[in-house]
């Protein structure tokens, strides 16, 4: 008999008595399940973040934002300042030959989270109409959009989903006067989806504010960036720095995306330790009930080499199943759901829980790497033991 | 205890199986240390939070300032012992957004209503006398090897100077202690004054107003005449308890506390189904050796108690090597967590790892134990079951 055949007969016989023996085979699933599923939810979680702040991050636009400011909420930009910024060289103009550009106010409001009951930071974003052009993925998706001068806003889903009441139709009362909510708007999963948006200077007002936080700008193209930048600094009555969204996003969501990626893979070590003492017990145990057997065969001809594969076959498609329902576990349980911190801008982010292809392939990748490990010890004392005295037991 | 060597020698019958099960227990409590201990250091605020002081902020929103005229009103208020204020100065410390609270405070005002930070008188006096001193809390100063006259500098995001400049630089003037807890030592404090004066904007506005009340039994009425005051003016308040404040903080972020807790939820089923197997496999195997004790005139109970006993070593032993272990981990990453209030294991997370080890070893023992308590010796030692 060539080896394989050996390999293929051994195995077969192992796996139909693994019903026999499910409760110790269920640990070596369920350790590697546990461990699956827990980095595959946290990691998920840094994900869907990045996600967020990503879907934000065009590399042809660049925010600007007093020198210094490390977030849109710690700048602030003077009306004068406002209007070079718009004008400087590198700005892309429309059809009307006017800067595409949008300066921003950024408030914070103290609203209901939903769930906890306690009041948490809304961004609310005060815009000028540059800002629909410059975010073309800003789409009303209930009601419609707001008018200048009434003091109405724009609700982003997920702050929708994030606060409580945030429905059209559904009046604030902040800042002396009740606001009135007239639309629900997507953002292609970005960050604004966490704002709520008003009008520039109806915000401005309302918070009595004399200036603005940022400008964001359309540029002539990527590698206009520098152009812009140069134009900035020469201007001696500007104190500001520039920077494309992608960085300015990015550097928003590194602090957070690299705690939860030490999170999930310190948590993931620990408990592979663990479940890999499991596989040990679980391997051990399955060679030891089955000691007279492997002698049996030995003594029959089987080679250990046989053996030895036979036993990491099991091990690694126990180790495969519990993979497997692990990911799915977090896949049922997390995918889509919903959460908010906070972020850069001192308010409130929602995202989602991205469980991607990559991380369930990582997850498997994990369950056999664990399998094979508690797999190969008691595969080599299988195959080690002496024919004679394994026979001679019991 | 006379049964000792018994429970033992139960044991460690199987010596591999033991010790494997023993090293997953030991995994299990070493996440259950680590994680608790974080998630208890997120929810200190809201422990430590005195239930005698008040914190005053604007009504929409903490980032909006309230003007410092308004301290004498307050100070006006029947019940209100002391009233100090606060800022968020932010800024970043050698290139790094700054991992300690930096706040402008006027230094006697504060220490008053803040008692429970130390500062010796004569560093007080050095730091009310110098325009740009500033005090850190011991932990803090060990963080950065900061000593008394050391000149530190922190460049500012939201707050520049007159002049344009981002740069503000501090003498280190003194270092405060807080005898009862070390995370109360993580801030810098400067002086008020000197923020005020050399800032660009906003000159004339604070952050928050604390508010020490006369009697803690009193802070919710005290806390509503307050708001009474500033009701329709143009800068309305909103006053609740530290407590309040520092919980609706915590929120912010997120429910830590069931993060936390699902994880170890999945750790810990685990735990169960590896345990619980070893215990039923250990007490199959010797059903023959459990019928001769009971032979030789063991009673069902004590058989019970045995084998009951066999998990809650087990679980014990591993449980305690666990926590140890986490205590030694957190030690170890001190200085790394610091940033984030963790700092080593508390009585409280060893407390309820105890009441947890209790709990898992009477769910894996008690069947197999109970199992053990039925056997009938005639039918266990025919090898009927």
């Amino acid at each position: 008999m060539n080896i394989f055949k050996q390999v293929a007969a051994v195995s077969l016989m192992n796996l139909r008595s693994v019903p026999q023996r499910w409760s110790t085979s269920l640990v070596i699933v369920v350790g590697i399940a546990g461990v699956v599923g827990v980095l595959t939810a946290i990691l998920a979680m840094g994900e869907g973040f990045r996600a967020t702040l990503g879907a934000a991050g065009k590399v042809d636009q660049a925010i600007v934002l007093r020198s210094g400011a490390t977030s849109e909420l710690t700048s602030g930009l003077g009306r004068e300042s406002v209007d070079l910024i718009a004008r400087s060289a590198g700005v892309a103009r429309g059809a009307d030959g006017q800067p595409i550009a949008s300066a921003e106010i950024l408030v914070i409001a103290d609203l209901p989270k939903r769930g906890v009951g306690t009041l948490a930071n809304a961004p609310i974003r005060g815009v000028q109409p540059g800002a629909f052009a410059l975010r073309p993925e800003v789409e009303i998706i209930e009601g419609r959009g707001f008018e200048p001068g009434p003091r109405e806003l724009i609700v982003g889903r997920g702050a929708a989903s994030q606060f409580e009441g945030l429905t059209v139709g559904a009046r604030l009362a902040f800042r002396d006067a009740d606001w009135t909510v007239v639309g629900i708007f997507s953002a292609g999963g970005g960050a604004h989806e966490s704002e709520l948006w008003g009008d520039a200077e109806t915000v401005m007002s309302a918070y009595r504010r004399g200036g603005f936080q940022s400008v964001t700008v359309q540029l002539e193209d990527a590698a206009a960036l520098d152009t812009f930048k140069a134009a900035l600094a020469d201007e001696p009555r500007l104190n500001v720095e520039a920077q494309t969204l992608r960085a300015y996003y990015a550097a928003q969501s590194r602090q957070m995306s690299m705690l939860i990626n030490v999170l999930g893979y310190t948590i993931g070590y620990i408990m592979a330790i663990g479940a890999l003492f499991g596989a040990l017990n679980t391997m051990y145990a399955a060679v030891s009930t089955r000691a007279r057997e492997i002698a049996t065969l030995r003594a029959l001809g089987f080679g250990g080499g046989a053996i030895v594969a036979s036993v990491l076959l099991e091990a690694l498609l126990l180790a495969l199943l519990g993979g497997v329902l692990g990911g799915s576990l977090a896949w049922l349980l997390f995918n889509g759901y919903t959460v908010s911190t906070l972020g850069a801008n001192f308010s409130q982010v929602a995202f989602d829980f991205r469980v991607t292809g990559e991380l369930l392939a990582q997850g498997i990748a994990w369950s056999l790497v664990i399998g094979l490990l508690g797999g190969l010890l008691p595969a080599w004392r299988a195959a080690r033991q002496p024919v004679t005295t394994a026979l001679r037991t019991l | 205890m006379k049964y000792f060597h018994l429970v033992w020698a139960g044991l460690f019958r199987k010596k591999v199986r033991t010790v494997l099960t023993l090293l997953s227990v030991v995994v299990a409590f070493l996440l259950f240390g680590l994680l608790q201990s974080v998630n208890e250091a997120f929810s200190a605020g809201a422990e430590q939070a005195r239930a005698d002081r008040l914190i005053t902020n604007s009504r929409y929103s903490i980032i909006e300032m309230l003007p410092i005229s308004y301290l004498p009103q307050i100070e006006s208020v029947p019940g209100v012992k002391n009233v100090a204020f606060a800022s968020w100065f932010g800024g970043s410390y050698q290139d790094r957004p700054a991992q300690f609270g930096v706040f402008p405070v006027e230094p006697e005002r504060y220490l008053r209503a803040v008692p429970e930070i130390v500062l010796p008188p004569a560093q007080l006096e050095r730091w009310s006398a110098t325009r740009d001193g500033a005090i850190v809390g011991r932990s803090l100063a060990q963080r950065y090897g900061w000593q008394v006259g050391d000149r530190v500098t922190l460049v500012a995001d939201i707050w520049p100077q007159r002049d344009g400049s981002n740069e503000w630089n501090f003498e280190i003037a003194g270092i405060y202690t807080s005898p009862d807890s070390e995370q109360n030592e993580g801030a810098l404090l400067f002086q008020w004054d000197y923020f005020d004066e050399a800032r660009q904007y906003a000159r004339g506005t604070v952050g928050w107003f604390v508010v020490q009340v006369e009697d803690p039994d009193q802070a919710e009425s005290v806390a509503q005449s307050i708001d009474a005051l500033f009701a329709n003016s143009s800068n309305e308040t909103k006053t609740q308890t530290e407590k309040a404040f520092a919980q609706g903080f915590a929120r912010q972020f997120g429910d830590v506390g069931l993060i936390v807790t699902s994880i170890l939820g999945a750790v810990f089923f685990t735990i169960l189904v590896l345990t619980g197997n070893t215990m039923a496999q250990a007490v199959r195997e010797r059903i023959p050796e459990l019928a001769i004790l009971k032979t030789l005139g063991f009673s069902d109970r004590a058989v019970l108690g045995l084998v009951l006993a066999e998990a809650l070593a087990l679980i014990l032993l591993g449980g305690l090597l666990g926590l140890a272990l986490a205590a030694g981990a957190l030690g170890a990453l001190s200085a790394m967590l610091a940033g984030f209030g963790v700092q080593g294991i508390s009585s409280s997370v060893v407390s309820l790892g105890l009441l947890v080890m209790l709990a898992l070893g009477l769910v894996v023992g008690l069947p197999p134990a109970l199992r053990a308590m039925r056997l009938r010796v005639v039918d266990a030692l025919g090898g009927h079951q």
